[in-house]
């Protein structure tokens, strides 16, 4: 904690005209108690040589509510201490010593009701090209019960999902079409019906997939329903493929999306390219219309990804959460994209539980109250396979949608002897599981003994079984905790 | 045709002594054991006959195993599951779902279509037993 002494002797003439160090107008204010009803914010900031971490901290809090560069008369006409942001902690981050934590308490009334483009307007408007600052994150922000009841949230959630199609006590199985790119809608559908019918509950569009030469939106969605449905006949159970609906304008998306609820998809997706808005307007869309929104992060990693720059994704998950998405790619931890596994335990808490307290060493900077909105179901894909099934079960639990698509597509045996050889692998583990076992010890014994029985998970284990991705993180939290995740 | 509705059904059918740690489990974190059958295993039909109500306030094992036992012994041409169900807040849904009994004879479902103006297509799923009355399939 940095005092106040610093920067104390606050100038009576916060109004006076002309150019005034922002802690000295009011948006440092070490001895503030945050209110139930603010919006709080953690940024890490790493200021410019010679910027007191307090200033930065108060510049940062007065760019991103009231202030601009100089005072200006017009604030007289205005309560403008209700309406200015706070500084009021400022913390040094642990064997880093240009960079610092500051904490900024937003009054609630700086926004919108039910709006993520306007709380992001705020908050991350204009602040992060600030020259006063060499780099600036937003690690994580408290978002008060009062304003997360003015959000629809998750057109169904967790619960809902589960119950609409029927599938409990496991995670769900799915698989992106892959190549990405250049399939047919014929062969594109071939894909989809040898994926469900071997076992997976879902298939997915990627995120490049909308619609493009080599194969119209609308040819696809009609070839990847007859997939669906005679998988579903082959197997008695739901199945769905997760309809990308991301287009040029808004228009065409509601076009899409009406298209894929007449022939009768569960499910649809969207890109996170689309923006907060549009994802808004098709979350309300999902609702109305019965089927589960799925998104797909497209772009993320060009803002969430650096530590010392950029907007946490368990920000973002937060957004994404009450302007309401039934499933977000989340991490995998072990597969082939980021993701420290406490920094991922954190994001995964963030979607899936009611209240998440603060846990520096998920990286979680403040206790979050959802008050019973709908939960988010995470999807973990980027090259997983069967031979991880022990590893994903214990790091990312049941309520989890586990995508393979390499790892069912790649099968040496076809496309549905991948989809069995994940389906069984997963079944025997949450049976080994819950008989006790210690599975993540004994897991790789616990599918060898399964692919005795199955020529299918012998072979994907036999290609697959040592291939992994060790990579150091980026983004891992300051506080190193005891591996117990 | 083999149904692959619930958590078990890509393994082989599970001997009493794994149902039996399954319901274990299933005590072990307070979710009371309800059984279920039916003779139409349509994936959205929700509503399985109950036989008999939820087990709220039996945490015996081998008690539950008897009572399953009997459901499937009563219920020879009828799908039979084990359900699990947590009532704590914020879930207030079923946490397991597992066959346990099948009828001896799966014959599968039959898909109808019916083509329609601009290439769409109306799926319907047909199961073959729910030909016949209720009561009287999969003999």
């Amino acid at each position: 904690m940095i005092s106040d002494s610093a920067v104390n002797g606050k100038k009576n003439n916060r109004l006076t005209a002309g150019v005034t160090p922002y802690a000295e107008m009011g948006y440092w204010q070490p001895d503030y108690e945050p209110k139930e009803t603010d919006v709080l914010c953690a940024f890490r900031i790493t200021p410019q040589p010679g910027v007191e971490a307090v200033e930065a901290a108060a510049a940062v809090a007065g760019e991103s509510s009231t202030a601009t560069w100089t005072v200006v008369w017009t604030d007289r006409l205005s309560a403008y201490e209700h309406y200015q942001a706070r500084a009021y902690r400022v913390e040094p981050v642990a064997g880093n010593p240009d960079q610092f934590i500051a904490y900024i308490a937003y009054d609630i009334d700086l926004f919108e009701e039910g709006s993520i483009a306007n709380l992001t307007s705020s908050i991350i408007g204009n602040v992060f090209g600030f020259k006063a600052l060499k780099a600036l994150r937003l690690e994580d922000m408290r978002i008060p019960v009062a304003y997360i009841k003015t959000f629809q949230g998750p057109p169904h959630g967790i619960v809902m999902e589960r119950e609409y199609l029927n599938k409990f006590g496991r995670p769900l199985l799915g698989a992106t079409v892959k190549p990405k790119l250049g399939l047919s809608a014929k062969n594109y559908g071939r894909v989809v019906y040898e994926a469900l019918r071997g076992g997976l509950d879902f298939t997915k569009d990627d995120e490049n997939i909308n619609s493009q030469p080599f194969m119209r939106w609308r040819d696809r969605y009609l070839f990847c329903m007859e997939a669906v449905n005679r998988a579903e006949a082959a197997s008695g159970e739901v199945k769905g493929h997760y309809m990308n609906v991301t287009a040029a304008d808004m228009e065409s998306i509601y076009e899409r999306a009406e298209f894929a609820k007449e022939i009768g998809s569960v499910i649809i997706m969207i890109d996170l390219t689309i923006g907060f808005t549009a994802m808004q307007s098709i979350s309300k869309w999902a609702r109305r219309n019965g089927t589960i929104l799925h998104l797909h992060r497209a772009g993320h990693g060009t803002y969430t990804r650096q530590k010392s720059h950029g907007v946490s994704f368990r920000v973002l998950a937060k957004w994404c959460r009450m302007l309401g998405v039934d499933h977000i790619h989340a991490g995998t931890v072990v597969g082939k994209l980021e993701g420290d596994p406490n920094t991922t335990k954190g994001f995964y808490d963030i979607l899936r539980e009611d209240f998440i307290p603060a846990n520096p060493a998920h990286g979680v900077f403040f206790d979050q109250h959802w008050a019973s909105l709908a939960t988010v179901m995470p999807v973990a894909s980027g090259g997983i396979h069967a031979g991880q099934m022990h590893q994903l079960l214990d790091l990312l639990g049941e309520d989890v949608v586990l995508q393979f698509g390499g790892g069912t597509i790649g099968h040496p045996d076809g496309i549905a002897q991948g989809a069995e050889a994940n389906r069984i692998a997963l079944e025997v583990m949450v049976q080994a599981r819950n008989e006790g076992r210690d599975f993540v010890n004994e897991g790789p014994q616990i599918l060898e003994d399964a692919a005795r029985h199955s020529k299918a998970l012998a072979n994907a284990l036999g290609i697959w079984k040592d291939i992994s991705f060790n990579y150091e993180s980026t983004d891992s939290p300051d506080v190193v905790a005891t591996p117990s995740y | 045709m083999r149904l692959t509705q619930g958590q078990f059904s890509f393994l082989p059918d599970l001997t009493d002594e794994q149902i039996s740690k399954q319901v274990q489990y299933a005590l072990d974190h307070n979710w009371p054991i309800s059984i279920e059958y039916t003779d139409d295993p349509h994936p959205r039909n929700s509503y399985w006959e109950m036989h008999g109500l939820p087990m709220f306030d039996v945490k015996d094992a081998v008690a539950i195993m008897g009572e399953i036992r009997k459901a499937i012994s009563e219920h020879p041409n009828s799908y039979v599951k084990v359900n699990a169900y947590d009532a704590r807040l914020g879930r207030q849904t079923t946490a397991m779902s597992f066959i346990v009994g099948r009828p001896p004879e799966e014959p599968g479902f039959r898909l109808d279509r019916t083509t329609g103006e601009d290439r769409q297509i109306k799926y319907s799923l047909h199961s073959y037993a729910t030909d016949k009355p209720v009561g009287e399939r999969y003999r």
